[in-house]
């Protein structure tokens, strides 16, 4: 019996229908989650199963309907809600950051808010400065919320259903551009424990750490690279916060050599804090400096040739891995 | 007044100074360099809280403010873990991690103090949704002041609880001024009341000084919610005593405006007088109370006192309830 291949969007869907099947305290509110089904799809079918008490369609209240959601949880609901795309952030990033993150702390441990706020990231639609950015730079950066960056079809499914079922605000951010991937995905409901990295490729010479779309690209990167003899261990962290140090460290104790491929805009960035981390802990092992793969500090163009030019490319990451193994001190 | 039982209308004389005691003698505190941080009193607005309060159930929900001492209180809040929490100890409400502008007791359906002014109006209105949805009965009210109905999070919050018919009440506060701004610098409506409307829903403004007045309406605002018919918005003319903060210059306002407040619509004095005219209590029985009041006050600061400090290692627990495999809460290794 062969596996069942499913996409991305398909897979994130199953969670949240076998999550809500489950545990009638779990809702989703949000723009378009309902009649519309997600601007993606990633609700589709869930109104009609489900209803309009558990499946809200929202105004355009980001702040609003985000703050309620900090509300229904604390008064004992699930709530999963969907920010459009993560760009819109601004209009509503009090609620997350100065409410959402920090109520359980501000209240002594005597509060529990399971939130999941499911948000969408990632450049390469045309859709320019404010529709295209992966700004998780942003969550990592804020103490009390956990961020989750899937690249799988498996992966974001069993790390939907741990999301919605941890006690902790949860951010979830899937990016656009992996949609459409298929992938694996068991049937049944399963979980992946938040803050285990997942090691996708095994290698000797080099560590890529990537995230989201990036870890396509690296695999990629590495397939070609392994053909002229460089062996690469690409390791995706799934979740930023918690994060799996102890299997980044593991990796570049092995390879000696690091390069961090991320979305994010370069500095004060997931990739800055990953050489950090290798600076800080790992400095003996490194055989070479920390190379970083990341866009410009810019604003995301729109023109097809500048966006392609601003996003990071698979010769890039070939590029900085060949780099740091002809290194010489 | 006759239809509210003399047991209930004691209660709220009883929380009135309670709350007046217990902010006075935070002003003393402060004064003194015993309260660490901002501390904002709610002298002169104790009627809002109380009258409101007085038509609450353990298990419905507030949502309350930087100036929210008084809710706390009247909401049936531990004075004693308050008064730990304002100095900072371990025995505090939020175990010394929230100070002044946070204290919260979700165990009695209090969601907290917000230092961000607006950011706690759209957690009511989350909360009615959860009773509602739960079949619970109860209902959630939101407390914030004039200077919060300009946030987007007033105008969203009554919209969307508005769209839902959701069980919540809102409560502005209306003290005149938002920090040092009089409210008619900052809002073009004569009445904030009047904004209800604009999301099809009732608006009322009530005397903010006269308890009874605020019971009314309140009164009948949680029962329409109860009922399932929905949000209401209540405008409470009020007047804060105090600066914005302890330490307030309040160049502002003149003395003589404060004066005339406090000497023609202090809350708990014409709640006073009412209760004497109409002879429902005796000077005697006030005095007791206020007595009584005094003495909880005193032995929750003594309480305060004498407790411990939180140890600096409890500094790194609370940001999350569920332990991870991963590095979860960061500190970089030295």
């Amino acid at each position: 019996m062969g596996e069942r291949v499913i996409t991305m969007v398909e897979a994130l869907n199953e969670a949240l229908d076998q999550i809500m099947e489950k545990d009638p305290t779990v809702i989703i509110m949000g723009e378009d989650v309902g009649r519309y089904g997600g601007i993606f799809g990633v609700t589709k079918g869930l109104l009609e199963k489900y209803g309009p008490e558990r499946v809200r369609d929202t105004p355009i209240s980001e702040a609003g309907f985000i703050g309620a959601a900090i509300g229904a949880a604390a008064a004992g609901l699930r709530p999963v809600v969907e920010l459009m795309f993560i760009d819109f952030l601004g209009v509503c990033f009090d609620q997350i950051f100065n409410q959402m993150a920090k109520i359980r702390y501000m209240f002594g441990g005597k509060a529990k808010l399971p939130i999941v706020l499911r948000t969408t990231c990632g450049a390469g639609f045309r859709a320019a400065a404010q529709h295209s950015q992966s700004l998780h730079a942003l969550f990592i950066h804020v103490p009390g919320l956990k961020v989750v960056m899937p690249s799988t079809p498996y992966d974001a499914k069993g790390l939907l259903i741990a999301s919605i079922k941890d006690d902790d605000p949860v951010i979830f951010i899937e990016h656009k551009g992996l949609y459409g991937i298929k992938g694996p995905v068991p049937k049944e409901m399963y979980e992946i424990p938040l803050g285990v990295a997942d090691i996708k490729k095994e290698g000797k010479d080099v560590t890529i750490v990537a995230t989201a779309a990036m870890v396509h690209k690296a695999l990629n990167a590495a397939k070609k690279l392994e053909e002229e003899g460089i062996s690469v261990e690409v390791i995706d962290p799934r979740t930023l916060v918690p994060l799996d140090v102890d299997t980044i460290l593991n990796s570049i104790k092995k390879t000696g050599r690091l390069v961090v491929v991320d979305e994010g805009y370069p500095r004060c960035s997931f990739a800055t804090d990953i050489a950090a981390i290798a600076a800080s802990m790992a400095f003996e092992y490194l055989k070479a400096p920390v190379k970083l793969v990341t866009p410009p500090a810019t604003p995301i163009p729109f023109s097809p040739v500048l966006e392609d030019a601003w996003i990071p490319s698979e010769k890039d990451i070939i590029e900085a891995v060949k780099k740091v193994v002809e290194y010489k001190k | 007044m006759a239809e509210i039982p003399k047991e209930k209308l004691l209660w709220m004389y009883e929380m009135m100074v309670k709350i007046r005691f217990s902010e006075e003698k935070a002003a003393e505190y402060f004064a003194k360099g015993k309260i660490p941080g901002f501390v904002h009193l709610y002298c002169g607005e104790e009627a809002v809280a109380v009258g409101v309060m007085a038509n609450l159930q353990p298990g419905d929900y507030i949502t309350s403010t930087h100036r929210g001492h008084g809710h706390f209180i009247a909401k049936g809040g531990d004075l004693k873990a308050m008064w730990a929490e304002l100095l900072g100890k371990r025995t505090g409400c939020c175990k010394g991690k929230g100070g002044s502008m946070h204290i919260a007791d979700l165990t009695i359906g209090e969601l907290g103090a917000n230092g961000i002014v607006g950011g706690g109006i759209p957690h009511a209105v989350g909360a009615a949704l959860a009773c509602k949805y739960l079949r619970k009965g109860c209902v959630a009210v939101a407390f914030f002041g004039d200077g919060a109905c300009n946030q987007g999070t007033f105008h969203e919050s009554l919209n969307l609880a508005a769209i839902w018919k959701l069980p919540v009440v809102f409560v502005v506060e209306n003290n005149l001024y938002q920090i040092s701004l009089h409210v008619k610098y900052h809002t073009p409506v004569k009445d904030i009341a009047e904004r209800a409307k604009a999301y099809g829903i009732p608006g009322v403004v009530v005397d903010g000084q006269d308890v009874l007045a605020v019971y009314e309406v309140a009164k009948e605002a949680i029962e329409r919610a109860r009922r399932g018919e929905g949000p209401t918005l209540i405008e409470a003319k009020t007047y804060r005593f105090k600066g914005h903060f302890e330490g307030d210059p309040q160049v502002y306002r003149s003395r003589e405006e404060i004066e005339w407040w406090m000497k023609n619509k202090d809350p708990i004095k014409l709640f006073e007088e009412k209760l004497l005219a109409r002879g429902i209590v005796t000077r005697e029985e006030l005095e007791r109370i206020k007595e009584k009041a005094r003495r909880e006050v005193e032995e929750a600061v003594k309480f305060a006192e004498e407790s411990p400090y939180p140890d600096p290692k409890e500094l790194l627990e609370d940001v999350f309830s569920t332990p991870t495999k991963g590095w979860l809460v960061w500190k970089w290794p030295i």
